[in-house]
């Protein structure tokens, strides 16, 4: 293995590549489908012009699912590089702090109740209910521990209130009929099936603010991923900057969670192998792994509705079939400096 | 005091208790830090060395006392200008994915600000920090790929970037051989040297005798004795605070030597 494993490109170089492969993803995952179409189509169709029944599946289905994947996809990869600076940790991952088993029980509440069937947004409101109030209560059990927020005890919360949350949620399936758990478990495995224009806007709100905030963030992320100390005697805040960024991050998972279900790897993977290319600086590895991971989840999102033929298959699957031998890979990577 | 006489840190009655700890870490510290200088803390294990340096940098707060830097309490120094003043090579960091230069370009930091740019003075110090701690054709290596040696010379050049005009290590030679060692140490005399103050921790009490300038010697978080190696280092003194019996040669350059025992002639 050469010692200079790292590619030294300029940041321009590196998000332009990563956008151009952003818009291939778009387009190619737009155009296919139970109807097929040709890019010319495909274009008439995003203009609204050329054959009413492909505007509709392009403008109306296609278009905003696909980006929904890609805000998913995004959050998910800046918050897990995001979690992986704070706690020091390559395991690290969107859901660390019980995120997505706290949105998990707002969504078995709302499947279980009935209350999906009567009103759409009752779902997705609850599971971010329920992501955030497990947030709190990780974070609550964290301080309680001692007067700073010591990043060790946070993730042994987060554990522990995932296991416990996971629990109820049995507990409740287990007297629920077969229906509700059916959909509670597709629920769980993560789909863009519901994607709608008015998801897409909410995940565009919540992104963008979030992604200043994280990208602003950069430096002392940097400092924080080498040591608490460390970070302090650079000038850094570091329990304000600990408290802002994990809250950035999970309440951008939590949104992620609530639109579209628990999606794993993608938070762990696709930061891991921007870093492994480019390096760890979080000043490129921010946007880069935004772009990369809207990249991944729209490609996986395509295969997910078409390799079945008319079965769509739940997303986690899909990432998880990739994700898995690719951190595998990672691991074994002697370069990965992931073991000390 | 002017400016340049005033002592770098100057402590009254600093006293330090880790949460739930009976007897404190640091127990009515009273001392002057000299500017210019290369100090030493010594002393055994638990003797308060550590939290006496987390202290002066403002990580701990002293539960008693009054502790100042640059004649002012170092409770009302802003982080970032701490930053400006001190550079600290600490010990027991992780090493994620960053290149030498990413990690040395660190010290930067607290010079700019979030969305800011390196300028050229900035470049002009990391390369400057990289050459005089002989890393420069490292620069793009990545930290995980070094040799415990060129690691702890990347973390002082990331140090020297921040300009500052105070030094902090903590065990800067613990874990390196005797090339590396001595390496850090005539590094350390040459920035004394052009004016920098010096400050470290270390159990290496014959580099500290021959190189600091003065020794703090800690026991069960006191001040034993503070001066000059050959005033603090006496073979009564060490072989009590050390509780290991130890005779003193003198070196060739006239630095006390501490010299232990055989358990059988104890």
């Amino acid at each position: 293995m050469s010692m200079r494993t790292r590619l030294l490109w300029p940041l321009s170089a590196r998000l332009l590549l990563l956008g151009a492969i952003t818009v291939v993803a778009l387009f190619a995952a737009i155009r296919m489908g139970a109807v097929s179409m040709s890019t010319r189509a495909l274009l008439d169709a995003l203009s609204a012009h050329g054959d009413p029944a492909t505007v509709t599946i392009v403008r109306g289905l296609r278009l905003p699912r696909a980006l929904e994947a890609a805000l998913v996809g995004s959050a998910l990869a800046v918050s897990g590089a995001t979690f992986q600076a704070l706690l020091r940790n390559p395991l690290a991952e969107p859901y660390v702090l019980g995120v997505s088993s706290g949105a998990a029980v707002g969504a078995v509440i709302s499947v279980v109740t009935g209350w999906s069937l009567l009103c759409v947004w009752s779902l997705p409101v609850l599971a971010f209910a329920g992501a955030v109030l497990s947030m709190l209560l990780v974070f609550r059990i964290a301080y309680s521990a001692g007067r700073r927020l010591d990043t060790r005890v946070l993730l042994l919360a987060g554990v522990v209130v995932g296991s416990f949350l996971v629990a109820i949620i049995w507990l409740v399936l287990t007297f629920a009929d077969t229906e509700s758990v059916r959909s509670a478990i597709f629920w769980m495995m993560g789909s863009f099936a519901n994607a709608s224009w008015r998801s897409v806007a909410i995940l565009g709100v919540c992104l963008a603010p979030s992604l200043i905030i994280l990208f602003a963030l950069a430096r002392p992320l940097n400092l924080l991923a080498i040591g608490e100390p460390t970070a302090a005697y650079l000038g850094t805040s570091v329990e304000r900057t600990k408290v802002v960024a994990l809250g950035t991050a999970t309440l951008l998972t939590s949104a992620s969670v609530a639109v579209s279900g628990s999606i794993g790897f993608v938070g762990l993977v696709v930061p891991h192998a921007i870093r492994l290319i480019w390096g760890g600086d979080n000043r490129g590895l921010l946007p880069c792994a935004a772009l990369a991971g809207a990249a991944f989840l729209v490609s996986a999102d395509a295969l997910a509705r078409t390799v079945a033929g008319a079965n769509e298959l739940p997303i986690g699957i899909v990432t998880a079939l990739v994700g898995v031998p690719v951190f595998v890979w990672l691991l074994r990577r002697p370069a990965a400096g992931l073991t000390e | 005091m002017s400016a340049s006489t005033r002592p770098a840190w100057s402590f009254t009655g600093v006293t330090f208790r880790h949460e739930g700890a009976r007897r404190p870490a640091v127990d009515a510290v009273t001392l002057d830090i000299p500017r210019g200088r290369m100090t030493a803390h010594i002393g055994p294990n638990g003797a308060g060395k550590s939290t006496l340096l987390q202290i002066l940098l403002g990580v701990l707060s002293p539960e008693s006392g009054v502790a100042s830097f640059d004649g002012r309490l170092i409770s009302a120094w802003p982080r970032r200008e701490l930053a400006h003043a001190i550079g600290v090579v600490p010990q027991g960091e992780t090493e994620p994915l960053f290149s030498v230069r990413e990690i040395v370009a660190m010290g930067r930091y607290p010079h700019l600000g979030p969305w800011q740019r390196e300028r050229a003075i900035d470049i002009e110090a990391i390369d400057r920090a990289m050459s005089r701690c002989d890393v420069l054709t490292l620069a793009e290596r990545w930290l995980s790929t070094l040799s415990g040696g060129e690691r702890q010379r990347v973390r002082l050049a990331r140090a020297l970037a921040q300009e500052p005009a105070v030094l902090v290590l903590d065990e800067p030679t613990s874990f390196l051989d005797i090339k590396h060692e001595m390496t850090t140490f005539e590094l350390l005399r040459r920035f004394r040297d052009e004016g920098t103050t010096i400050v470290l921790a270390t159990h290496n009490l014959n580099l500290a005798a021959r190189y600091a300038d003065e020794l703090i010697m800690l026991n069960r978080g006191r001040v034993v004795a503070t001066g000059t190696p050959r005033s603090v280092l006496t073979a009564e003194r060490v072989s009590g605070v050390y509780e290991w019996p130890v005779s003193i040669v003198a070196h060739r350059g006239g630095a006390p030597q501490i010299d232990p025992r055989d358990a059988a002639t104890k």
